[in-house]
């Protein structure tokens, strides 16, 4: 028995024989040819197949992951037909006289390389695509390098270097029991889909992934990120229990859609869900969550090489706002500055980020950034029920001064007969003591408050969050922490406000019933948690 | 030959859905169509060339239609430019 590490990045366990796949890049062989134009038939009869096959995918990825996840199928398709690609391949194989195989390798590696030298990072990212498409058609050239997913009979734990997003969508849930790969990371592509299908997954196991060999058994601890290898059957008997369990608290879950977060005594709970990009609101609504409690703007600064226009932001906001379909969205505004630093935004080396130009301050600072952001999202409240949030708040001013440049952008609109939501409400966050301390003050300019429990408990315990010397001390559930909610729901509720929690702790289960006894009225948290809270709020008595 | 100028209007630029289009649409027409940006002159009938040009929103493409159609092509694809990019 051996027991080797890697990422968590789908929740769940499986024991089963393991089933390596085989990596194309230790395989392909080199031959010589004579017969060439029997090897370019065996060529196009490996690009008819894997159209074909590219085809099937793409009608089972509409089902399975949606329209929009599955155009890059399509897109294979065309790259699979591009006449360059192709050409550069049948060259190789009339001029060099070499297998189709070492041809198609060749030539997916040199034009993956083109992608992978492109300034733009999408771009960058179409390398993958290439490659995967090179594989295909070398697995239809040669059956004995065809993937462990085409020809899995036995239901079996898949073990990869890497995972293409087409080979994850395509796995047969009643076939792969899990998947383990010594490459990606939790956001990963193929991570975020085996979340959204429920496959357990283990990615990232580096050097460990050497240790393993096809046909072993092993258990796969999706939320640990732990791969036993050889399992002993004590060891075998114990994860069958925590399989067991699992498997029934999901199923307890799944129950629990479409039931609301409500205590025994009545006391209704949202429950919503925090989200980075707007493709996870496909595993909101999977979750079944009461809406969105904070959608972090910071993706479409982060994903672009300069400061994204006020139409791209207004597109984002409201594919997220119609897809909720009239549930509350609450959208935070621009929280870049200390650990995210995106280039063109271009701020001088700080001794301190945590407590530098951060978040409110640059927008403040910068109004034609913030005018731009606020342009897009009261432009998109009119497709839905948009709340928008203003994070590192320490002043009083500072809330004036946002609600200043809101009523100007609405005027601007308005003279300029663009449509918007008349009620959208505004928040802030609640994340500095001094936001605490003034909280009696704020909760009379604002229509909600959102605490921040990481960057609270940061500042309150001045703990830094990216010090690991001192991690154990960065306790959510300090005494001085809890002193900071409980004052915070106190002045909101003076004030006849709502407020929430959209820190990592609103997912503490521990904590929910405290949060609940001191008044406040909303949690949100990762998606895969949504459900659990809501069980935890239904067995509250207060 | 026909030619004509067109400003990107689409959020992604000519990424691989727009390009992927275009280049579907073109390669059903019988005229020589290229596409000319900074310099650069590519095929409209090769989608890894027509991706290649990284050409973004706001950026000025110019279409280029030769053949014995090239008056209904260049209008085909000044259309499909005009609703799609």
């Amino acid at each position: 028995m051996k027991k080797i590490h890697g990422i968590g990045a789908s929740k769940g366990y499986a024991i089963g024989k393991l089933t390596l796949c085989v990596n194309i890049d230790d395989h392909i062989q080199k031959r010589s040819i004579t017969d060439i134009p029997a090897e370019l038939s065996r060529l196009d009869a490996a690009k008819d197949a894997a159209v074909e096959a590219l085809n099937a995918i793409y009608m089972k990825a509409i089902k399975r992951v949606g329209e929009a996840n599955s155009m890059i199928f399509q897109i294979h398709i065309m790259m699979l037909q591009d006449e360059d690609y192709f050409n550069t391949i049948q060259d190789a194989i009339k001029n060099e006289k070499v297998n189709a195989e070492y041809a198609v390798w060749q030539a997916g590696r040199q034009f993956s390389e083109m992608f992978s030298q492109m300034e733009d990072e999408y771009m960058r990212g179409r390398a993958a695509d290439v490659l995967d498409i090179s594989k295909r058609l070398i697995r239809n050239l040669d059956k004995t390098l065809a993937n462990g997913l085409d020809c899995l009979t036995d239901r079996s734990i898949v073990g990869a270097v890497d995972l293409m997003p087409s080979e994850t969508v395509q796995m047969d849930k009643n076939l792969v029991l899990a998947f383990v790969t010594r490459e990606g990371s939790k956001s990963s592509h193929s991570a975020i889909l085996a979340r959204t299908m429920g496959i357990p997954a283990v990615v990232g196991l580096a050097d460990g992934y050497s240790e393993l060999t096809d046909g072993i058994s092993i258990i796969v601890d999706g939320a640990a990120g732990d791969v036993i290898l050889e399992p002993d059957e004590q060891t075998l008997a114990q994860y069958r229990e925590k399989q067991q369990e699992f498997a029934s608290y999901q199923h307890e879950l799944a129950l629990l859609k479409g039931t609301k977060a409500v205590t025994k005594n009545g006391t209704v709970i949202e429950i919503n869900a925090n989200i980075g990009h707007p493709e996870d609101v496909s595993m909101v609504l999977e979750n079944d969550a009461d809406g969105i409690g904070l959608f972090r703007s910071e993706f479409l600064y982060m994903e672009s090489s300069n400061f994204p226009s006020e139409e791209d932001q207004f597109q984002a906001y409201k594919k997220v706002l119609e897809k909720m379909g009239g549930k509350r969205v609450i959208i935070r505004t621009l929280d870049l500055g200390a650990d995210k630093q995106v280039p063109y935004l271009d701020i001088p080396h700080e001794e301190n980020p945590a407590m530098g130009y951060r978040a409110i301050r640059i927008c403040l600072d910068r109004q034609e950034l913030f005018i731009t952001q606020l342009r897009a999202l009261i432009r998109a409240s009119a497709f839905g029920k948009l709340a928008i949030m203003f994070p590192m708040i320490i002043s009083v001013e500072e809330v004036k001064k946002i609600k200043e440049i809101v009523e100007k952008v609405k005027k601007d609109l308005t003279e300029e007969n663009i449509a918007f939501a008349p009620d959208f409400e505004l928040g802030i966050m609640i994340e500095t003591p001094a936001s605490v301390i003034l909280s009696d003050l704020l909760a009379k300019e604002v229509d909600f408050f959102s605490i921040g429990t990481n960057d609270l408990t940061q500042y309150t315990l001045a703990v830094d969050r990216m010090n690991h010397t001192i991690s154990k001390m960065f306790d959510s559930r300090h005494p001085a922490v809890l002193r900071m909610i409980e004052k915070t729901a106190e002045s909101a509720k003076n004030a006849g406000i709502w407020v929430g929690i959209c820190g990592e702790s609103a997912a503490d289960t521990a904590m929910t019933e405290f949060y609940v006894k001191i008044g406040i009225s909303e949690l949100s948290v990762t998606p895969s948690m949504v459900l659990e809270l809501r069980k935890a709020v239904q067995q509250i008595e207060l | 030959m026909q030619t004509f100028q067109h400003i990107i209007k689409d959020e992604v630029g000519l990424h691989a859905r727009p390009a992927g289009m275009l280049v579907k649409l073109a390669s059903s027409c019988s005229s020589d169509i290229s596409i000319t940006f900074e310099s650069k002159k590519v095929s409209a009938k090769k989608l890894f060339a027509v991706m290649g040009l990284c050409a973004k929103r706001n950026d000025e493409i110019t279409i280029t239609v030769e053949g014995e159609n090239e008056e209904a092509d260049c209008l085909q694809i000044k259309e499909f430019c005009e609703q799609n990019l």
